[in-house]
C-alpha cells in the first residue's frame, strides 16, 4: 500500500504528438481514483506510465515515495487488471495466479495460501483447474483481479476492465470492485470512459481531455460544481443543457436575470433541475414543443425543442405526469441551479 | 468450428465445382501414385525387352541393400536438422523483427526473397560460396583452420547441403512466425512483464508456448519439405556425394530410376518414401497435435 505521486509528467510520442500535457496528481494511500475521459484523452497513457509500460516524457512518477520512472514494470509492486483481461491463455487458472509469485520466488506454502485467499475472496474456487477459455466473461473477469490480488501489491491499476462485459455483469462487477477495494484498502487507479462507471466508483474522480486534467474532486462535486463546459458536458446522463447566452435570452424573451454576468458565454442546467413550475422561485420560464419522450421506468427523458432558436432542450419528469408529445410546454429553470461558464476560457463562472 | 451446410439446387453442380480439383488430384497424385505401386512389383530386364511380376521382392531387396539403409538415416540426420536449424533462425529474426514498428515490413520483405530463389540456383550459389577452391565460405574457414571440403567430406558435404535447404525454407518459417507471434495480443507480454518476467523468461513461459500452433504446423511442413522439395538442392550441389554421404531418399529414386535405369526398385523407394511421409504427418497430427492446443 503506498501513495502515487506524479510531479510535472509530461508524455510525448515521437513525431512531436503530446499526450499527456505536463501535470501533477497526488494519489493517497487507499484511495480509489478513477481517471475518466471520452477515448483519445491520454487517461490510459497515462496509467500505463504509472504502470511503467510508457516512458515518461518529463516529470516524476513517485510509488510510496520513491521515484520509479527508471524501475522496470515489475520492480514497481503494482497489478494491473487489462481491458481484455490479458490471461495467459495455455494456463490453467491456478497458474495464471501463480504466475507473479513463482517468478518473485516466493516459497511454494506461501503461493498455495495466497491463491486459496484469492480463489476464496472471488469465489472462483471451482475454476481454478480450468482453462481461461472455458471460463465466462465474468469469470474471466474474476480471474483477472485474482491475478492482481494475490500479489498483494501496493496499487492496483484498471485499464477499462469492465468494457468487455454485458451491461448487467458491469453493475455487478463495478460493486465487487468498489466493495474489494474497500476490504483491501489497496490503492487504485481506474481508467474508464464510462461516466456512470467512474461517478459510482470513485473516491475522486479526474475528467481528462485532450491530454489535460479538466477537474479533479469527489464524483458529487464534479457532477454539481462542474469545473469547466468540457467536464459539464461529459458527466452526467443525459447530458447537461448547454445553452448560449444570447440563445437563453432570446427564448426568455429578450432578459435574463441580473446574476447571469457580462463574461458569460455559455450557461448550463441539468435536466433534473429544470420544473415544470418555478414555486415561487426566481427562475426562468421558457416554452417549447415536446418532440420526444423516453420512458425510463420511473422517470422520463423529456426533449423540449425551443422554436426560437431551434434548440433542444432535455428535461427529467417524474413518471410521465403532465406530458404529452407535440404538445407546447413551459418550463422553469431555477436560477439557482444554473451553471455559468466564461466565454473565452470555458471555466465556471461562480 | 461450426460447419455449415450447403444446400445446392442442382444435384450436379457441387461434382461439377469439384471436378478440376479431384481431376488434378487424380492426374498428378493418385494415377502417377497408383503406377509407382504397380511398378514396384515389376522387374525389368537391362534392355527393357521384358518385365516379370516378382511380388515384393523389390522391396525385399531394399532391405539388405547397405546403401538404402545408409540413405534412410542420411535422411533422417538431413530432414531433422534442417528443420531444427532454419526454424530456428527463422523464430529468432521473427522476434527480431517483431520488435521494430516502422522498419518491420522492410525486413520481411528482404527476408522473404530468399524463397524466390529456385532450389537449384541456391544450391549453385552455395556450392560457390563453399567452393573449396574458389569459395569465400571456404576461403574465411580456412583461415580459421578448418580445411573445408565437401567434395571428400561426408560430414562438410551435409552441413553444406543442411545450410542451403534450410536457408531457402527460412523465409517461409520467418512469415508464418512472425504472423503468429503478431497475433499475440501485446497485453499478455505486458501482464508478464508486470508479473516480473524479464523479456527472456517471457519469451520461454508465454510467447512460445502461445506459439506451439504455429511451431507444429511448421515442423509438419519443414520435415515434409526437407524429404520431398530438396531434390533440387542436391542435385546441384553434391549428387548425392561423396560416397553417398548426402543421398537423401528422394535423391536416390531418381538415381537408382533414371540413371541406374532400375525402374523397380525405384518405385519401391517411392512408395516408402511416400508411406512414410504419410505416416509422419498422421502420427504428428493425430499425437502432437493434442498436446499442443489450448
Amino acid at each position: 500500500m503506498a501513495a502515487i505521486d506524479l510531479a510535472g509528467v509530461k508524455k510525448t510520442y515521437p513525431g512531436n504528438v503530446t499526450a499527456i500535457h505536463p501535470l501533477d496528481l497526488n494519489i493517497a494511500d487507499g484511495e480509489l481514483l478513477v481517471l475518466v475521459g471520452p477515448s483519445g484523452c491520454g487517461k490510459s497513457t497515462l496509467l500505463r506510465m504509472i504502470a511503467g509500460l510508457e516512458t515518461v516524457t518529463e516529470g516524476e512518477v513517485m510509488i510510496g515515495g520513491g521515484p520509479v520512472n527508471k524501475r522496470e514494470p515489475a520492480e514497481r509492486d503494482i497489478a494491473m487488471v487489462f481491458q481484455n483481461y490479458a490471461l495467459y491463455p495455455h494456463m490453467s487458472v491456478r497458474g495464471n495466479l501463480e504466475y507473479g509469485l513463482k517468478n518473485r520466488g516466493t516459497p511454494r506454502a506461501e503461493i498455495d495460501a495466497r491463491v486459496e485467499e484469492a480463489a476464496r475472496i472471488l469465489e472462483i474456487g471451482p475454476f481454478l483447474e480450468r482453462k481461461p477459455r472455458q471460463l465466462s466473461g465474468g469469470q474471466r473477469q474474476r480471474v483477472a483481479m485474482g491475478r492482481a490480488i494475490v500479489r498483494h501489491p501496493k496499487a492496483f491499476l484498471f485499464d477499462e476492465p469492465l468494457s468487455n462485459l454485458d451491461a448487467k455483469l458491469r453493475g455487478q462487477m463495478r460493486v465487487e470492485i468498489k466493495r474489494l477495494q474497500r476490504s483491501l484498502n489497496t490503492t487504485s487507479v481506474y481508467v474508464t470512459h464510462d461516466q456512470l462507471e467512474a461517478m459510482t466508483l470513485a473516491d475522486r474522480v479526474v475528467v481528462m481531455n485532450a491530454g489535460r486534467i479538466e477537474q479533479i474532486g469527489k464524483p458529487t462535486e464534479v457532477y454539481e460544481r462542474p469545473a469547466s463546459l468540457f467536464v459539464a458536458g461529459f458527466v452526467g446522463s443525459p447530458p447537461m443543457n448547454l445553452f448560449g447566452t444570447d440563445e437563453l435570452k432570446t427564448e426568455a424573451g429578450g432578459s435574463l436575470p441580473e446574476s447571469i454576468g457580462a463574461n458569460t458565454g455559455t450557461i448550463g442546467i441539468r435536466p433534473d433541475a429544470v420544473t415544470l413550475s418555478a414555486n415561487g422561485n426566481p427562475a426562468i420560464a421558457v416554452t417549447g414543443t415536446i418532440e420526444l419522450i423516453e420512458p425510463v421506468g420511473g422517470e422520463s427523458h423529456v426533449y423540449l425543442r425551443l422554436p426560437k432558436t431551434d434548440r433542444v432542450m432535455i428535461l427529467v419528469v417524474r413518471g410521465h405526469e403532465g406530458v404529452s408529445l407535440a404538445a407546447d410546454l413551459t418550463v422553469h429553470l431555477p436560477v439557482g441551479a444554473l451553471h455559468q461558464f466564461d466565454a473565452g476560457t470555458g471555466r465556471r463562472i461562480d | 468450428m461450426q460447419t455449415k451446410r450447403v444446400v445446392f439446387s442442382n444435384r450436379g453442380l457441387p461434382y461439377a465445382l469439384l471436378a478440376p480439383q479431384l481431376a488434378i488430384t487424380f492426374v498428378f497424385f493418385l494415377w502417377p501414385a497408383g503406377q509407382a505401386i504397380w511398378q514396384s512389383f515389376l522387374r525389368e530386364d537391362a534392355f527393357g525387352l521384358k518385365t516379370s511380376f516378382v511380388g515384393v521382392e523389390n522391396y525385399l531387396r531394399l532391405l539388405r541393400e547397405p546403401d538404402y539403409l545408409n540413405s534412410l538415416s542420411v535422411t533422417g540426420v538431413f530432414a531433422v536438422s534442417t528443420t531444427v536449424l532454419s526454424m530456428g533462425l527463422a523464430l529468432l529474426l521473427a522476434a527480431a523483427a517483431d520488435r521494430m514498428i516502422r522498419s518491420r515490413d522492410a525486413y520481411t520483405t528482404l527476408l522473404v526473397w530468399p524463397y524466390a530463389v529456385a532450389p537449384a540456383v541456391a544450391g549453385v550459389l552455395w556450392w560457390f560460396m563453399f567452393n573449396p577452391t574458389i569459395g569465400i565460405m571456404s576461403y574465411l574457414l580456412e583461415q580459421l583452420g578448418y580445411d573445408w571440403n565437401h567434395r571428400l567430406s561426408g560430414t562438410d558435404a551435409m552441413i553444406m547441403v543442411v545450410i542451403v535447404a534450410a536457408w531457402k525454407q527460412i523465409s517461409y518459417n520467418f512469415l508464418f512466425f512472425l504472423a503468429g507471434l503478431q497475433s499475440i495480443p501485446h497485453s499478455l507480454s505486458e501482464a508478464a512483464a508486470i508479473d516480473g518476467a524479464g523479456p527472456v523468461k517471457r519469451f520461454f513461459t508465454v510467447v512460445l508456448p502461445l506459439l506451439s500452433p504455429t511451431t507444429f504446423f511448421l515442423m509438419v511442413v519443414n520435415i515434409v519439405y526437407a524429404m520431398f522439395d530438396t531434390f533440387g538442392i542436391i542435385h546441384a550441389t553434391t549428387e548425392g556425394g561423396p560416397s553417398q554421404a548426402t543421398n537423401i531418399l528422394v535423391y536416390k529414386v531418381f538415381e537408382d530410376g533414371f540413371i541406374g535405369l532400375n525402374l523397380g526398385s525405384s518405385a519401391a523407394q517411392s512408395v516408402i518414401l511416400m508411406v512414410i511421409v504419410i505416416g509422419l504427418t498422421v502420427i504428428q497430427f493425430r499425437f502432437v497435435e493434442r498436446r499442443v492446443a489450448y
